[in-house]
């Protein structure tokens, strides 16, 4: 017989386990093994994607956070130095300084800015009728989805050609064109907008679709309890109905704004000048495919995980909390 | 059937009187064409500048228009491309290849995996599923520096399997595939089962139909990265490169090539956008069933 059909008595064989344990180990053991046994077919589906995942993201992971505690430049095998890299990295890279506090400029800027954005325009578009509706959020996600910002170093040139430039001397606003992707004082906003402009993205198609599954009679309810109008709703009846949306439209944003790195380049050269706009990302490549110091790169890595990973985590906890 | 029907067009009715202003629809929509403006103007501009002669896109101050149209920046561009070392074709080629198989890939391994994730509860799937949900908290770039010394010890570099194998472990194509193979009721697989079906044909013949919407969208997201690869840490050989790195060296010449840039910007995006225009209503559906559950 199929092991799988035996699934609604699993909750029973669970009672049992629980049982098991608190008698003696072994028969838990017994049970895991025969468990385990009986999944042999869930087993062998996962196997293909468990060794790609496992090469290309897992294992890399461990091996990123052990480079960092080498000297490796790829020729010569890797030299365990300790704690050096991560020394020399807080303490004596005034460069990689200026990049970790250029990182959490713009992901402090464009992360919740582009997960707000993501939820009022999806909110906004989805009081509209279908077929508008769909027209609007190709419309809006179309800067996502094309992948291409090179528009933008046209708006953005440095020269009377740029169209912000051409516009502002036009109507008198200023005398000589703005060096925009250069002038330390532009260069951050600059990309901020850039960013916003294409941070409309999975996440924002994830609130779309979590607007339109919102349960309709929970509104009737709500009309029938005092509700008065579409801000109300929105509170007490829409965002509590999509939290799982709004957590994993969050991980969307935090992970995309530590990101931040190919934009720049693109836009602003490598590396930009005076530093503007260089981010963690932009140091790691610069280490890591550039000057192929493979283990100073590794541990830059590391700490760009770690701090993805913390940030996410700290945000999912009062994610969590709201509402409660 | 009918009554459900008007049951429905009466609650809407309901809905939208009980609760919209007057005052409120004018400023979500003011706020919304606003940003809509903000949003399309970049790209309407990539697509008007296209069309524009070399003299029309040197004017003082620029125009939002174009006066005489012309597609001479688009046969500039493929006269370009097919007078170089490497034909166009076969940079075109080798994008092609590595979207669609990649794209193939990731949905047959994604599915394979998700469905035991979501429908056996075998033991350790819940500590997996942790643990994708972990690896949607960084982005891939992290790992971009190991990942090439691993690819290095397999001898990969320089191969098309450097840029396709690593796709086919996406983990948000696993997660949407898995949050959306949780909504299929339990009762199909077991009618399945009982009827004499094993697992691989349960999920073949079953549970891969039922989730069409979801692999729609893994072909979105896909296409979207793929098309995009620029494969320049890889790949080193010039006729393994990819359309994207072809077109950004005829990009860096800059003002020389100013005009055929103009047209690779729009046959860059147009790939992805056609996409998701055919796939969008499944896509929505899909998304809808991606949120983090506690």
């Amino acid at each position: 017989m199929n092991p799988l059909t035996k699934i609604s008595a699993n909750s029973k064989n669970q009672n049992n386990a629980t049982l098991n344990k608190k008698v003696n180990n072994s028969g838990y053991f017994r049970y895991l093994f025969k468990q385990i046994y009986d999944y042999k077919a869930s087993y062998l589906f996962i196997v293909p994607f468990t060794i790609v995942f496992a090469t290309f993201t897992v294992i890399p992971v461990i091996n990123a956070i052990y480079y960092g505690f080498t000297y490796f430049n790829i020729l010569q095998p890797p030299k365990f130095i300790g704690w050096d890299n991560y020394t020399k990295l807080l303490f004596d890279d005034q460069i990689f300084l200026i990049a970790l506090k250029n990182t959490f400029i713009f992901a402090t800027i464009t992360g919740p800015v582009s997960f707000f954005l993501s939820l009022i325009v999806a909110w906004f578009v989805n009081e509209l009728s279908p077929k508008i509706r769909s027209i609007m959020t190709l419309l809006f996600f179309a800067p996502a989805l094309s992948g291409v910002v090179y528009i933008w170093s046209l708006i953005f040139s440095g020269d009377q050609y740029g169209y912000l430039n051409a516009w502002l001397l036009d109507f008198g606003i200023i005398n000589i064109p703005i060096q925009w992707f250069i002038d330390p004082i532009y260069i951050k906003a600059a990309i901020v907008i850039v960013v916003l402009w294409s941070s409309l993205g999975v996440g924002f198609l994830t609130f779309i679709a979590g607007f339109q599954n919102v349960d309709r009679s929970l509104y009737e309810s709500g009309a029938v309890d005092g509700i008065k109008n579409r801000y109300q709703e929105l509170w007490y009846i829409t965002l509590p109905s999509i939290k799982g949306q709004l957590m994993f439209s969050a991980v969307m944003s935090i992970t995309a704004s530590f990101g931040i790195g190919d934009v720049i380049s693109a836009l602003c050269g490598f590396p930009s000048s005076f530093y503007g706009a260089h981010t963690v990302m932009n140091h790691l490549q610069d280490y890591g495919n550039i000057r192929f110091e493979m283990g100073y790169a590794c541990a830059i890595a590391t700490i760009l995980f770690l701090t993805m990973v913390g940030i996410n985590k700290i945000i999912q906890i009062i994610l969590s909390k709201v509402g409660n | 059937m009918k009554e459900v029907v008007i049951k429905k067009r009466r609650r809407k009715l309901f809905h939208v009187k009980q609760s919209r202003s007057v005052g409120g629809n004018i400023f979500v929509f003011s706020l919304l064409a606003l940003l809509g403006v903000f949003t399309a103007f970049p790209l309407y501009l990539s697509i008007v500048n296209s069309f524009k002669p070399l003299n029309e896109l040197w004017v003082f101050p620029p125009r939002f228009y174009v006066i005489s149209p012309t597609f001479k920046n688009y046969i500039d561009l493929f006269t370009m491309m097919s007078n170089s070392t490497i034909p166009f074709s076969r940079y075109l080629f080798n994008t092609v290849l590595i979207t669609a198989v990649g794209t193939f890939g990731q949905i047959i391994f994604a599915s394979m995996c998700a469905y035991p994730l979501a429908k056996h509860k075998f033991p350790g799937a819940k500590i997996y599923f942790k643990i994708i949900i972990l690896s949607l908290m960084f982005s891939p770039a992290v790992t971009a520096i190991p990942n090439f010394l691993t690819m290095a010890k397999i001898g990969w570099i320089d191969t098309y399997f450097a840029l396709i194998v690593p796709v086919f472990g996406s983990s948000l194509g696993l997660y949407l595939m898995k949050q959306f193979m949780e909504q299929i009721h339990d009762s199909m697989l077991e009618a399945a089962r009982i009827d004499g079906a094993n697992e691989w044909q349960t999920f073949w013949k079953i549970v891969m139909p039922l989730v069409k919407g979801a692999w729609l969208t893994l072909i979105v997201f896909s296409v979207q990265a793929l098309w995009a690869v620029a494969s320049t840490n890889m790949i080193y050989s010039e006729n393994l490169k990819t359309l994207n790195y072809a077109l950004g060296q005829i990009m860096l010449a800059g003002i020389a090539r100013a005009g055929v840039a103009t047209a690779i910007v729009v046959v860059m995006m147009i790939v992805p956008i056609t996409t998701f225009i055919v796939t969008q209503s499944k896509v929505i559906e899909t998304m809808a069933s991606a949120g983090i559950k506690e």
